[in-house]
């Protein structure tokens, strides 16, 4: 056991030591290049409709006429904004209620039939690709809506209705988180109190964890509202505000995903479309802000 | 001629604000087993974690003052850290086995540190095993996990892996403590066997086990040392009360 | 009304709705099974689409969605692993790592469509590759990344700090110890992750319909020369995904049983997510079981 090993190569562990090092700055230094590249060219395209097409900024986000074969062309993308908002708040307002429930079946009523069953069904949902629920959409609730209600089934009910399912693993399995982490000592002193386990959710569990609950629901809705293919399969792509939920529209994504294809790049419908992918990112940011509020109100 | 295997000047350790360790000057020979002492809180692990550098894992700690292992400040910021650390093995309170073989366990530092050649490593196996009072009761089954050990055997396994490096000193952190009586006189024999060669630093909450096996003995207290002497007389005959209070179990 | 009623009440209420969770799943998965698996057939996955007339297949677009899927994790995996490892084991905490992990977050945000149009803007067009399998790959990876590092680094952290400080004991450089002792550690972790993650990446269609392109040449699976233009094997030609066709023959399907055909797609496309899935799950438990094991 002489110490003869460490004399032949003295030096090998420094090279090995940056080798590891620089591998993996090189790694996080791409991923950062690459985010913010990403921000830079799509952020200059999208812009350069303002300064080189000269059109303005209330056209965009005022105008609800969308005639870009016009003469003169008018690109105003309220309807979209509209679209997308109204599409992720319903979609939002449809899973919330579903996830917590099925977050709390999941932590305070069953957790064991909950983790044997509920929970695989959630991961499953989670990894069903986006174009099979368009798919289904279209060939099961669009029907649906168009049978019950007036309209062509198309809309901003059945793309709600598409991302709420889509959107649904995210909500519970960020709700089923914050529940599984509150403390027992503060469910044992409700039910001391002599409360049953509904007030004891009602009053206790529930307000304690809403800024978690917040946080899902709002990853949620980001999700719904950059969601692309399903929604873009169910909305009908009509180019104005509709007159209601079952009346065919767009969003900012279905009109990218449709028109991007068809225009010229460097053209001024063209670099209208980079403008709504604009908004689509800068909203992303605002998500991301909302998310990291809650999560600090939620740690306090 | 002094047998001074390692040299501690003015070693102060902080955690952000919090002072752990207070300027503690303290010489560990060869050959000998010294035993740090104290209460829970009061730095022994601290300042032995120090002494192959493992605090620098923890972010926030700022370690002052000189570690003198020969001619070489081990606190150096230039010292290279893994060419020091070959030279100072560490035992744990738990037995931290890696997820491998029984063989792999003790082959896998010899191996990085050069040696390649399969009979020298069965070699440096058998001797270590051997060394640490486990080559009888697993040479029939080297290449089974090590977790198949008890945890007695898994903690011997510990030493032997560190004693594969062929260190001088070891630095051991409550090595018996999470272990049952008869294991944990195994791992006290073994440390008697082990001190005819190497330089021992134990931190012990076990004042028999610190009588029994130490030769040297540093009683720690809030970050001092108190009182560093001849185990005998630390036991015996202190100089300082606190120390007197301490062995004779009025506080801590 | 007293509290017990209202106690169950709402206790029936959440059990119906999680049931009615179930429910949907298994509506889901019935229609899509029930309209799709009749339909699949050998000759449905070996042969290529047709436009006007019935009978076309899938079986470029399978091809190419299996295709891509290895060419992304070719490329994801060490990035992922990398920038993973660095954000557990090298970046110091303070102000530089809080930032790159909001940043991560942002990316993880973006949604795929305005991944798909950096795509096509930077990797298709300046850098030049065109409409192809290797621009679907690089969008794809620059949309699993964040997932990756994620996964990674929860893998890393999993590893009790004990068998690194071991490790390092002994002498051996941090990297060596990342390599040979955590990573082993990590590993169940991330291969599950990762597995899940190429599930993610297999049914992914916004990314990819503006940088692998929505068409495929005629391929001659004779030709396994990857420079030639008709060879499957060629990363630098146009490929239509399994995902992207689904979405083009329900917008602008010609063919006569293009709703067939969708159904058997997705059919194809979800029985292979699903078996990602399963995948995962049994490998994790294998690997958790071999670590843990005490012969």
């Amino acid at each position: 056991m002489a110490h003869t090993g460490r004399r032949q190569k003295p030096k090998q562990h420094i090279i090995e030591e940056w080798t590891g090092k620089i591998f993996t700055s090189l790694c996080i230094v791409l991923l950062v290049v690459t985010i913010f590249s990403m921000v830079y060219f799509v952020a200059t395209k999208g812009l350069s409709t303002f300064f080189k097409d000269g059109i303005s900024v209330a056209e965009i986000f005022g105008s609800t006429q969308w005639k870009p074969d016009g003469e003169p062309p008018i690109f105003g993308a309220l309807p979209f904004i509209i679209g997308s908002f109204s599409t992720s708040l319903l979609a939002a307002l449809i899973s919330a209620p579903l996830g917590i429930c099925a977050a709390l079946f999941m932590i305070e009523i069953m957790p064991k039939i909950g983790r044997k069953y509920l929970q695989p069904v959630i991961e499953l949902l989670a990894g069903i690709p986006s174009v099979v629920y368009g798919f289904v959409g279209l060939s099961v609730i669009v029907p649906f809506y168009r049978d019950v209600f007036p309209g062509q089934g198309l809309g901003i009910a059945a793309g709600a209705t598409v991302l709420s399912i889509m959107i649904l693993p995210t909500i519970t399995s960020i709700a089923t988180d914050a529940l599984a982490a509150l403390p027992p000592g503060l469910k044992e002193g409700s039910y001391a109190l002599g409360a049953t386990r509904w007030q004891t959710l009602y009053r206790t569990v529930l307000p304690t964890t809403l800024p978690a609950l917040m946080t899902g629901v709002v990853l949620g809705m980001a999700r719904a509202f950059g969601e692309a293919l399903a929604v873009q399969m169910v909305i009908g792509n009509a180019p104005h505000i509709p007159g209601s939920l079952f009346e065919s529209t767009s969003t900012l994504t279905s009109v990218i995903t449709l028109s991007m294809g068809n225009t010229v790049m460097g053209t001024m419908q063209n670099n209208v479309l980079w403008t709504l992918a604009l908004i689509l990112m800068m909203m992303t940011f605002v998500f991301v802000f909302v998310v990291r509020w809650l999560e600090r109100r939620a740690n306090r | 001629m002094s047998n001074i295997e390692l040299s501690v000047k003015d070693l102060s350790v902080y955690y952000g604000e919090k002072q752990a360790v207070k300027n503690v000057s303290l010489d560990f020979e060869s050959k000998q087993v010294t035993a740090l002492i104290g209460p829970s809180g009061c730095g022994k692990s601290t300042f032995l974690r120090s002494l192959n550098r493992m605090n620098d894992l923890i972010s926030g700690a700022k370690i002052t003052g000189e570690i003198w292992i020969g001619d070489e400040n081990i606190n150096d910021p230039k010292t290279d850290v893994v060419l020091l650390r070959q030279r100072i093995g560490m035992v744990w309170q738990r037995p931290n086995p890696f997820h491998k073989s029984i063989y792999e366990n003790i082959a896998f530092g010899p191996r990085y540190h050069g040696i390649k050649d399969r009979k020298k490593l069965d070699q440096i196996v058998e001797e270590s095993l051997t060394k640490a009072a486990l080559w009888d009761e697993t040479k029939d089954r080297l290449h089974r996990s090590a977790l198949s050990l008890s945890g007695g055997q898994q903690q011997r396994l510990c030493i032997a892996r560190s004693i594969a490096v062929s260190p001088s000193i070891i630095l051991m952190d409550e090595p018996a403590s999470a272990l049952d009586p008869v294991s944990s006189s195994k791992i006290e024999e073994l440390i008697a066997e082990l001190k005819k060669e190497y330089c021992i630093i134990i931190v012990t909450h076990n004042m028999h086990q610190a009588a029994r096996v130490s030769q040297k003995t540093a009683f720690f207290l809030m970050g001092e040392v108190v009182e560093f002497d001849d185990t005998d007389k630390i036991f015996t005959n202190p100089k300082e009360k606190r120390t007197d209070d301490y062995i004779s179990g009025r506080f801590g | 009304m007293s509290a017990k009623t209202a106690d169950k009440i709402a206790t029936a209420v959440i059990v119906t709705l999680a049931g009615f969770i179930v429910l949907i799943l298994a509506g889901l998965l019935g229609f899509i099974l029930v309209r799709g698996l009749g339909h699949i057939s050998f000759d449905f996955l070996t042969s290529p689409p047709e436009t006007i007339k019935e009978g076309g297949g899938i079986g470029p677009q399978l091809f190419n969605s299996l295709f891509l899927l290895v060419l992304t994790l070719l490329i994801t995996i060490p990035l992922g692993l990398g920038a993973g490892i660095y954000m557990s084991e090298y970046a110091k905490p303070g102000k530089v790592t809080d930032f790159i992990r909001l940043i991560v977050e942002v990316l993880s945000s973006f949604p795929s469509i305005v991944v798909g149009l950096f795509g096509l803007l930077v990797i298709v067009n300046v850098f030049g590759f065109g409409f192809s399998l290797f621009s679907g790959a690089l969008a794809l990876t620059v949309f699993n990344l964040p997932l990756m590092v994620r996964i990674t680094e929860q893998g890393m952290k999993s590893v009790p700090v004990a068998q690194k400080e071991a490790s390092l004991a002994l002498g051996l450089s941090k990297w060596k110890t990342i390599r040979s002792i955590m990573l082993p550690i990590a590993m169940p972790i991330i291969l599950t992750g990762t597995i899940l993650a190429a599930g993610r990446v297999f049914g992914e269609a916004a990314a990819l319909l503006f940088t692998a392109g929505m068409s495929s040449p005629r391929l001659d699976f004779t030709d396994w020369n990857p420079f030639s233009p008709m060879s499957p094997l060629n990363p630098f030609r146009p490929a239509e995904t399994l995902a992207v066709h689904i979405w083009k023959i329900n917008s602008e399907g010609l063919a006569p049983d293009a709703p067939e055909i969708a159904a058997g797609a997705s059919a194809v496309l979800i029985l292979t997510v699903l078996a990602f899935n399963l995948l995962a799950r049994w490998l994790g438990r294998v690997m958790h079981k071999k670590f843990t094991a005490t012969k």
